[in-house]
């Protein structure tokens, strides 16, 4: 990601691990650019994914999500580090 | 939402290790449950408003009880339905302090219904964030005084009926009726649109309280996936649906605006603080060894007391005594009295401790001393004594040794001897004697000294005296022996 310059486009990034699988992100997600992995995660939950295009940085995931730090947004111009966890 | 990045709010512990297990870095929250979210709403509010250093979050009892894993705030979990009360207190004591009482339905619109009315009816300044979701959800979905009419609980199985169950109770529109509070809003979890409802309400309930208008609360209707037996989504759509119709959004109450902003003066939190509103003296730090420290053989060094007997015996008393002269030798003490049905002539007993480090805890489970005042006693504790501890029974009530052989006994016709000076009740004080005479844990000085203390009838004093020299005395012609 380069994000010294800022950011091109919007992008998500989910913890798998600390995600719950509720869907809800999924769901609400106007450019349906999020889904339900085949996979169970180390909680036994299937956790959302991103397709890797098409975010637009809404942050509607982000405050669907019950967890602190399952989702996060980066919105496009962003400049800084990528957050850690 | 200008930040051009949205994560983990800063108010959150990056790792909830009071929560521990092998997940401590998610909540113990169900997927989907509206709790969670209502959390980084308010963590996100705390960070911009950089409030968090004096903040003071209110857990309840419910399925929130756990927030204080979760923010990094001051925490304090109350009782059910009491976090209006306790964050009066608070909110009195440290004017300067954001506190939030954060509460579910069962606990605040059920058990601690009264509670929050007459904390709203006062006007603490306080804000509330009242999550409701129309269920008991903690303990396994009951029927909550919010539950919809019809709706399907563990507890109204064939769906509420106003009949038996009465009406789902409107909590904002109630408050709203007070005079004292200054905003009441409704809001709902749901979608996009009503989610930025909620953010803005949870900022202003707070920013009210930074600009110490008054009592600010914030209904939120939120779900609960496992109570209401259904998937996340579609637990939202019910929100959506029915939830909504029986609990309308809006602003009820709203006179915010026609209040002056006038940040709070007064005390900020702080353990000094807390010291000087306590009449604390400044914090002692403890000696390192008691005044008497060459005396005290190392065995009977920071003694852990139990002391029992009859009611009457005054026990209670020998305890504070102990406790009261260790406190003025330069002791850590603590002294907890156990008010058992002794009045009507039962047993009773204290748990003493003496130290000079600080007490961890005042109970006493593992006494290294105990003072059994008659055969009951003794029975009942004398298996808890460490072994090579102390026992101290009365002579002339325990005539037979402990059965245990790993003991140290000392057995002193204590009954007797006060008898003798012409009041059974001194036997306490001649214990006392022979306790500090034959472990020289105290000096004499150092317990007459304290006496007045603890004995409001000073006509007394002289006896009492007496009663703790014949204890000392019994103890010498002991080793003489
Ligand atoms: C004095 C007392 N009474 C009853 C209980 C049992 N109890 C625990 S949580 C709860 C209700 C929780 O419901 P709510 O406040 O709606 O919280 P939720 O779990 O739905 O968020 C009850 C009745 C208790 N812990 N203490
Ligand atoms: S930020 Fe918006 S567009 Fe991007 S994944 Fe989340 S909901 Fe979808
Ligand atoms: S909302 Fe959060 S917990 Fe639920 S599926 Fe999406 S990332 Fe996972
Ligand atoms: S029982 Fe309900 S309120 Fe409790 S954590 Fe689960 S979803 Fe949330
Ligand atoms: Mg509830």
């Amino acid at each position: 990601m380069d994000l010294e310059k800022g950011l091109e486009s919007a992008r998500v990034v989910i913890r798998e691990d600390e995600c719950k699988g509720c869907g809800l992100c999924i769901n609400i997600c106007p450019e349906k650019v999020l889904f339900e992995q085949k996979h169970l995660n180390r909680m036994g939950y299937h956790p959302a994914g991103y397709l890797g295009t098409g975010c637009i940085g809404c942050g509607f995931c982000f405050y669907q999500c019950p967890e602190p730090g399952a989702i996060t947004v980066y919105k496009k111009g962003y400049v800084g580090e990528e957050v850690e966890r | 939402m200008a930040e051009k990045v949205l994560k983990r709010a800063d108010s959150f512990y990056p790792i909830f290790e009071r929560k521990g297990g092998p997940t401590p870095d998610v909540t113990h929250y169900c997927p989907g449950c509206g709790h969670g979210v209502l959390h980084k709403l308010i963590a996100e509010t705390i960070d911009d408003f950089g409030i968090r250093d004096r903040t003071i979050l209110i857990s309840p009892v419910g399925c929130s009880v756990f927030a204080y894993y979760y923010f990094r705030t001051g925490n304090i979990q109350s009782a059910h339905g009491r976090a209006p009360a306790v964050a009066t207190g608070i909110k009195r004591v440290f004017p300067q302090s954001i506190v939030i009482s954060y509460q579910g339905d069962g606990d605040l619109a059920a058990i601690g219904t009264n509670n929050i009315l007459q904390a709203a009816n006062r006007g603490e300044k306080i804000t509330v964030f009242f999550v409701n979701n129309a269920i008991y959800g903690m303990t396994g979905g009951q029927m909550a005084p919010t539950t919809l009419i019809g709706q399907k609980t563990t507890t109204s199985p064939m769906g509420r009926k106003p009949g038996n169950e009465g009406f789902p109770i409107r909590m904002s529109e109630l408050i709203a009726t007070l005079h004292a509070p200054i905003y009441v809003e409704r809001v709902a979890l749901t979608d996009a649109k009503n989610s930025t409802r909620v953010r803005k309400a949870v900022r202003k309930a707070l920013q009210n309280q930074i600009d110490n208008k008054g009592f600010s609360f914030v209904e939120v209707l939120s779900v609960c996936p496992s109570g209401w037996k259904m998937t996340p989504v579609q637990a939202k759509e019910w929100l959506t649906q029915e939830m909504i119709k029986a609990f309308p959004l809006g602003v009820y109450k709203d006179i915010s605006d026609e209040i002056e902003a006038q940040p709070a003066k007064g005390n900020v939190f702080s353990v000094q603080g807390l010291r000087e509103q306590l009449n604390l003296p400044e914090e002692k730090v403890a000696p390192a060894t008691p005044v008497n420290k060459t005396a005290t053989p190392e065995k009977y060094r920071n003694p852990r007391l139990k002391m029992a007997g009859f009611g009457g015996q005054g026990i209670l008393m020998l305890g504070l005594g102990i406790a009261q002269a260790g406190m003025d030798a330069g002791y850590e003490v603590s002294w907890i009295p156990s008010y058992g049905p002794e009045m009507r002539g039962g047993t009773a007993n204290c748990h003493v401790n003496l130290s000079t480090e600080r007490i961890g805890s005042p109970l006493v489970t593992r006494p290294t001393v105990l003072i059994a005042m008659n055969l009951p006693s003794l029975e009942k504790f004398v298996d808890e004594v460490v072994p090579g501890g102390l026992i101290i029974t009365d002579a002339s009530l325990v005539t037979q040794p402990p059965a245990r052989k790993d003991l140290e006994h000392l057995s002193i016709p204590a009954t007797q001897i006060a008898d003798e000076l012409g009041n059974t009740r001194v036997a306490n004080m001649v214990i006392l004697g022979a306790y500090i005479a034959y472990t020289q844990i105290l000096d004499q000085e150092t317990v007459f000294a304290s006496l007045p203390h603890f004995i409001k009838q000073k006509s007394l004093i002289g006896l009492n005296i007496q009663a703790i020299k014949k204890g000392i005395e019994s103890i010498s012609s002991q080793i003489k022996n």
